[in-house]
């Protein structure tokens, strides 16, 4: 860089902030205009829903990483628990007879169980979010495998609707903006989502003056683990079967979003909308790889490069402000 | 002084976006003295450090080392010139020794892996320096604040320092570790190293300095010699006189009203068997040494820990232990010791710190109240007149005196009428002081108490209706704001200290 910041400040538009403020932003447009010039592929409503239907997973996932986040923790489970949901939803309906909305309701209940169980063994049984999520991952990885004896299962017609369309427009579309307002509604507008940044930024500040601390972390958990079985039905939606595997390693793309949407990991920042450009930067890259006809081996490598330059960007941020 | 300075910031200034920080000021450090820079904070005292250490360049003037004008690109630089920064927060590694982080990035090698017996020697002779007689394969996590102090020094010694930066080097010590520091910095000054010292304490300055230079909102106001007094300072450094430095005003509300009763509280190995009562309109002081219980009392009353036997009673009303909650809609406000740890979310807005204990009192269907919010943080930024841009300004960059009056207000956005406040000037410049001080009359002048530890004796004395004094996690006396002074509660708070210290 040859400009000094003293000559940027001089100018009055400091781009520098700009940049660093917005820097997801201004990087998924770059990318998206380099992806139009390269390829006629690109910008064609068929890949644009395209982009939209991978991208609700990944983001809904994300907005349930981004209140963890938020409040200085990680949830390791997440890919694991939208698996357990879509299959315990699964299995709910075609093991045990049960109407196909109520097992649809069934499978974000286990979410929401399983991450509020992360949340208790983090808040009150003082495991690491890292440690107590890890075993999650375990063990809803396992309780999926163990339901399914390792089989798909097919799902009520409810789950298939999520996959399916509402007139022109797909359904996981619809979903993903009902749940980027209401996540962003939560974290804020309510007493609890601004008490997440609290928690985030100085616990021990945080109960001093009064915050119920630990049920934060709890509701924060279980809002991950609900977000997370939304996110399962919707992929289940779409395959109209719930998979053992499905959204593996799905975690480490839900935090990458949000990481590079300008959350700190150390806790206290974080946005809805950053985690949701986050998203669309990850998928757009995978997007435009193989409209290039890049191997996914690959994308991998540009991915992990990507993860690093929006965290470096975190840290640069973090530095003007400082000053 | 016709001796050349080591080092001198000629007409230096230095300009951050809009805002001058530091404006056309000179300052020099000589061999074998010791230059006190003075001025409240927010006054340019840490940018000028910082350009001496190489961290920020001047805008303007320059800086000369030994009469040749030198520019401190990095900080590499300005250790190359034999310039070494102590800084308030202490840049050691807790689980490393004593030998590793005095030689850190410098560790001697042989073969390529770490010759821990040059590094032993090396480290010792570093000590040996400031006459400080420690194991040097001690972790200085075991080490006192005081000592991780001495070793900071021997550390910036031993890369051959001559000129020393002291950042508030005593705001954490006691009066005893202090003096130590100060038989190691006449040492140095014995063996020509040229010192900048930094002090809120003003009867420091007399004792270890030879010259102050006082800034005041970025500019060079004086320079004086360091016997002067300190009323004078007082008024050079706030640009007015502050008549009475501890303004209390002793309320009158009617017929007393006890609001707070604590009844044999005890909590093991931290204190037992405290009983006093807090009438309403009423500072208590509660005095006593660094260890004598005095923060572990307080957190219990607040609710912040839990206590083994007794009870607390805001105005009648018993309070569960341990039930943060519970005591502050009892009305009790908690300004914790440390603002930063424990009392403020640094990245977050001044607005949300005010109103963080009232976030949840005052929503709507568990929605939260911005407008009422920021209208009540607003109005009390303005009333504790918070130096500040604006009100959705990160609390961590105002300094410390606003950041303490932000964690007073925020109880009084929450109309506490209990106000207990631990260490509440620490770190805070005497312009802030004296406006804290006055937030203290104003909550028992409205009917409220307050009850205060503070290591401070002048401040105990000065603010306080009635003293308590602790020793050992006990209560060791009371004394009457006519009875108190400074010898009074000494001998109550360290009667059979001598013995313990003579046997350490």
């Amino acid at each position: 860089m040859s400009t000094t910041p003293l000559q940027a400040k001089r100018r009055g538009f400091d781009y520098k902030k700009f940049l660093a403020n917005n820097g997801a932003l201004v990087g998924l447009v770059v990318l998206c205009l380099a992806l139009f010039i390269a390829t006629p592929d690109f910008l064609t409503e068929q890949n644009l829903l395209n982009i939209g239907i991978q991208v609700s997973t990944v983001a809904v996932l994300a907005f349930g990483m981004t209140f963890v986040i938020v409040a200085g923790g990680i949830d390791l489970s997440v890919g694991a628990v939208a698996a357990l949901s879509a299959m315990s939803s699964g299995w709910l309906f075609a093991t045990a007879g049960i109407p196909g909305g109520l097992a649809l309701v069934g499978g974000l209940v286990v979410g929401l169980l399983a991450g509020a169980i992360n949340g208790l063994a983090t808040a009150y049984g003082k495991l690491p979010s890292f440690i107590a999520t890890l075993a999650m991952l375990s063990v809803a990885r396992g309780l999926t495998l163990v339901i399914s004896d390792g089989r798909p299962i097919k799902t009520s017609a409810e789950v298939s609707f999520l996959g399916g369309d509402l007139g022109v427009v797909p359904m996981p579309i619809v979903i993903l903006v009902l749940a980027a307002l209401a996540a962003s509604f939560l974290l804020n507008r309510t007493v609890i989502g601004r008490s997440m940044y609290a928690v985030g930024g100085n616990s021990e500040a945080a109960r001093l003056s009064g915050l119920p601390v630990k049920r934060i972390r709890v509701t924060v958990f279980a809002l991950a683990g609900l977000f997370a079985a939304l996110a399962g039905l919707l992929l289940a939606g779409r395959l109209d079967s719930a998979q053992p595997q499905a959204a593996s390693g799905y975690e480490l793309d839900a935090i990458a979003a949000v990481v590079i949407g300008g959350a700190s990991l150390a806790g206290g920042l974080g946005k809805i909308s950053g985690t949701l450009i986050g998203a669309l930067v990850l998928v757009v890259i995978r997007n435009g790889l193989n409209l290039l006809n890049v191997t996914s081996f690959w994308q991998q490598v540009v991915i992990g490069v990507v993860i690093a330059l929006a965290v470096g960007v975190d840290v640069l941020r973090r530095k003007t402000r400082s000053t | 002084m016709s001796e050349q300075p080591l080092i001198t910031l000629q007409n230096v200034g230095k300009t951050f976006g809009p805002v001058t920080v530091i404006n056309d000021v000179t300052v020099s450090v000589y061999a074998g003295q010791v230059q006190v820079l003075l001025g409240e904070n927010g006054a340019g005292k840490s940018t000028l450090i910082k350009m001496m250490a190489g961290v920020y360049q001047p805008d303007s003037g320059h800086i000369v080392i030994d009469g040749k004008t030198v520019i401190l690109s990095t900080t590499r630089a300005a250790e190359e010139h034999g310039i070494a920064t102590i800084h308030q927060e202490l840049n050691l590694v807790p689980t490393m020794s004593i030998a590793e982080n005095v030689m850190l990035g410098r560790l001697p090698t042989k073969y390529g892996l770490v010759d821990r017996r040059a590094l032993r020697e090396r480290a010792r002779a570093a000590l040996a320096l400031i006459d400080l007689e420690i194991d040097v394969d001690t972790l200085v996590g075991e080490l006192g604040i005081a000592q991780q102090q001495l070793i900071e020094i021997a550390k910036a010694l031993s890369i051959n320092a001559r000129i020393l930066i002291l950042d508030e080097p005593t705001a954490a010590l006691t009066v005893h570790e202090t003096e130590k520091l100060f038989t190691v910095m006449a040492d140095l000054r014995r063996s020509g190293v040229g010192m900048l010292f930094i002090s809120h304490h003003l009867d420091e300055i007399a004792e270890i300095g030879d010259t102050v230079t006082v800034l005041r909102d970025g500019e060079f106001i004086a320079e004086v010699p360091a016997s002067t007094p300190e009323d004078e300072l007082v008024t050079l450094m706030v640009g007015r006189s502050i008549a009475d430095k501890f303004p209390r005003i002793t309320g009158e509300v009617g017929p007393a009203t006890e609001v707070l009763r604590v009844e044999s509280l005890s909590s093991h190995g931290k204190f037992s068997d405290i009983t006093f009562t807090v009438m309403a309109g009423e500072v208590l002081g509660i005095a006593g040494l660094v260890g004598a219980g005095r923060t572990e009392l307080i957190r219990a009353i607040a609710g912040v820990d839990h206590y083994s036997s007794g009870s607390v009673e805001v105005r009648g009303r018993a309070l569960r232990g341990g039930d943060i909650a519970a005591a502050i809609a009892a009305g009790i406000g908690h300004v914790p010791e440390d603002r930063k740890e424990l009392g403020l979310v640094l990245d977050a807005s001044v607005n949300d710190n005010l109103g963080y204990a009232t976030l949840a009192s005052t929503a709507r269907f568990g929605l939260v109240d911005f407008a009422g919010q920021r209208s009540r943080a607003a109005e009390m930024a303005k009333k504790l007149r918070i130096r500040m841009h604006s009100i959705d300004q990160p609390i961590g960059a105002l300094s410390g005196g606003n950041q303490q009056k932000a964690v007073f207000g925020r109880w009084i956005i929450a109309a506490s009428t209990v106000v207990l406040l631990d260490e509440p000037t620490r770190g805070v410049d005497v312009g802030a002081k004296v406006e804290i001080y006055e937030l203290m009359n104003a909550v028992t002048a409205a009917g409220g108490a307050i009850v205060m530890v503070s290591s401070e004796l002048p401040e105990i004395l000065g603010m306080s209706d009635r003293i308590l004094v602790m020793r050992d996690g006990r209560l060791a006396g009371e004394l009457s704001s006519a009875d108190a002074t400074q010898d009074a509660v000494m001998t109550l708070a360290a009667s059979d200290v001598d013995d313990t210290n003579e046997r350490n």
